[in-house]
């Protein structure tokens, strides 16, 4: 299998030309794959999820509320919006490279357009929160070990409870920045070749080996986000993550689930100032 | 890029005696099958060896795609029936002699003797960097050679670019769209009658397609009704010389004139736009106008609306504009 389609430019250069498009069904392929074994794995291998016990005082516990806010009203906004421009852009990227055929330059730049709009806000938006909550640290690496140690038999202490964001969810975000950066940027570079109301055309910007290069990359990063995509939809409806996905709509977690898998010195929550009874607010997204 | 006329580069050789067995053929190899008409389309690809297909099934021996039948509806014309049978034809000539008004013109007396109603629609776009082997966006590349600040593109598009700025260079298939004719395709599923207009494919939909005709599928007959028989018609093709060239435009019309106003109408033009345009919003404002010089005049202003011209065919837009209005009032009173 190819993984780059190449061609000869007017001046006799080979350069590359785009990603080869028979990837497509191999990311699908792997990313069914990984949802067949996840889905085994969770029914027939894994036990229930084991922590280190709680150590939090009496009176901090009766202090959470019923309702704890995971994700703020713009963060939450920013998440679909986000979703709905990565939906728009996988299906006019795609679509058209197996069979369906339709006007999809306009809509796939306008979304792109729409994804960058929302990621920049995304950015700023997090310093205001609290942007280190979604990275991994010293205690998640920790805790991978021990977690990957009891998997194999081996001897070693329980993992902490999570903090605000599971491990698995930290590194898939970092992944997403990653693709989603790559795509961006070689995108808008790519708006410079057709005609939009945004820049004026120029497709002499660079030469035909970095232009290739550029469409190259713009396309591994799009077909890896149908990977990346599709195992996300796959853990967002999965039973035991519909309190997170839950969270995303409405804002909040249970108590209950809060206490189970989260580590309340780890993920402080707030007691919220407004006058919703049993509500803390968090002050991360 | 070095391209190499010469030999043609090795392919299959698949010659079927009927409609049937050419489709059933295309069927079976699917992309890797080129389907050959009157040949002056493909010989160029493959002379120039950019294309090479796998498969060349040969339409020369299926009689059954050839001729031009009258039907109680209009007429029936085989896809591989040659351009001077069209233009011959009595019956084309009485009723619908824009189309042979429109054929007549098409290259050389030779070009006509060999090539088909079927390949001339179906033929493919003739800008030379996409011809040159370029890997422009309708070769599959990512660029288009044409709509760049210094790209050649004096016979380019004004309407209709996205991406590839190619024109469509068909002179019969404004004349068929102006006849309201059905393209008859056998597919995998079974028979598809087509709008004329729908038979052609633009970049934004398909950029390195020019009609709808997939792997498997097969051109054999054009329809025209007998809804435009007889009407006032107008065809024109401009071209740098008056014999074998390629349209810079042309232009088709079919007018309903009763009274010296016009009851209906229906123009199309080629050459300006990846795909031959059909002038709905110039058709619905002439409607129950007079047939006059003020009328082309309107219209050829309407028609023009919207054109966005590439660096070195600006001229393109008061000749369409001129064109239309000519269509609409003829050349005598549009003087």
């Amino acid at each position: 299998m190819r993984f780059i389609t190449w061609a000869t430019d007017p001046w006799g250069k080979h350069v590359p030309t785009h990603a080869a498009w028979d990837l497509i069904w191999a990311a699908v392929i792997a990313a069914l794959a990984f949802m067949i074994v996840h889905a085994i794995y969770v029914a027939l291998v894994a036990g229930p999820k084991i922590f280190k016990k709680n150590e939090l005082p009496q009176s901090k516990e009766a202090a959470i509320p019923e309702r704890v806010q995971r994700h703020s009203l713009a963060a939450r906004l920013f998440h679909w919006i986000m979703a709905a421009s990565m939906f728009t852009l996988l299906f006019t990227a795609f679509l058209p490279k197996v069979g369906v055929q339709f006007n999809w330059v306009l809509y796939h730049w306008i979304a792109g357009v729409v994804l960058t709009v929302s990621i920049v806000f995304h950015i700023f938006h997090s310093f205001f929160m609290d942007p280190w909550s979604i990275w991994p640290d010293g205690i998640d690496i920790r805790d991978a070990m021990r977690r990957t140690l009891r998997f194999m038999g081996k001897p070693a202490p329980p993992p902490e409870r999570f903090a605000k964001y599971p491990l698995e969810n930290k590194f898939y975000h970092l992944v997403i920045v990653l693709s989603s950066l790559a795509v961006i940027v070689t995108g808008l570079f790519m708006m410079k070749r057709i005609q939009t109301v945004i820049f004026t055309r120029n497709p002499y910007l660079f030469s035909d080996m970095t232009w290739g290069l550029m469409y190259v990359l713009h396309g591994l990063a799009g077909i890896g986000l149908i990977a990346l995509v599709m195992m996300h939809v796959y853990m967002g409806i999965r039973p035991e993550k519909l309190p997170i996905t839950k969270s995303m709509i409405f804002g909040w977690m249970s108590r209950d689930f809060y206490l189970e898998e989260h580590d309340p010195e780890r993920w402080v929550v707030k007691q919220s100032t407004g006058k919703k009874r049993g509500y803390a607010a968090s002050d991360a997204d | 890029m070095a391209v190499f006329r010469d030999v043609m580069p090795a392919f299959h050789l698949l010659q079927p005696s009927s409609a049937a067995e050419a489709q059933r053929l295309l069927e079976e190899n699917g992309g890797e099958a080129w389907v050959m008409a009157g040949g002056l389309d493909s010989f160029d690809w493959l002379k120039d060896r950019i294309k090479k297909p796998g498969m060349l099934v040969d339409l020369s021996g299926v009689d059954e795609l050839k001729g031009i039948r009258t039907t109680g509806d209009g007429v029936e014309i085989g896809a591989m029936t040659t351009l001077t049978e069209i233009v011959n034809h009595p019956a084309i000539k009485k009723d619908y002699s824009l189309l042979s008004d429109a054929v007549s013109v098409v290259a050389s007396p030779q070009i006509r003797n060999q090539g088909t109603l079927g390949g001339n629609v179906s033929q493919d776009v003739r800008c030379w960097y996409y011809r040159g082997g370029w890997p422009c966006y309708r070769a599959g590349g990512n660029i288009c050679y044409a709509d760049t600040p210094v790209g050649r593109n004096r016979e380019h598009a004004i309407f209709g670019a996205d991406r590839c700025v190619a024109v469509h260079p068909s002179d019969s298939a404004p004349a068929l769209i102006a006849l309201d004719a059905k393209f008859v395709v056998q597919t995998p599923k079974g028979e598809r009658v087509i709008d004329a207009e729908d038979y052609f494919v633009g970049p934004e939909i398909d950029i390195t397609r020019i009609n709808m005709l997939e792997p498997g599928y097969l051109l054999t007959a054009l329809r025209i009704p007998a809804t435009w028989a007889g009407a006032k018609f107008y065809f024109e093709k401009v071209r740098d010389r008056n014999v074998w060239d390629f349209p810079l435009m042309n232009v088709a019309s079919a007018l309903k004139v009763s009274g010296g106003t016009i009851s209906a109408a229906r123009i199309a033009v080629s050459a300006v736009a990846p795909k031959p345009m059909r002038l709905r919003n110039v058709e619905a404002a002439i409607a129950g106008k007079p047939a006059n010089a003020e009328t082309g005049m309107m219209a050829g202003k309407m028609a023009v609306e919207g054109a966005v011209p590439l660096q070195f065919n600006a001229y393109k837009i008061p000749l369409m504009r001129n064109l239309v209005k000519r269509a609409i009032a003829g050349t005598e009173e549009a003087a």
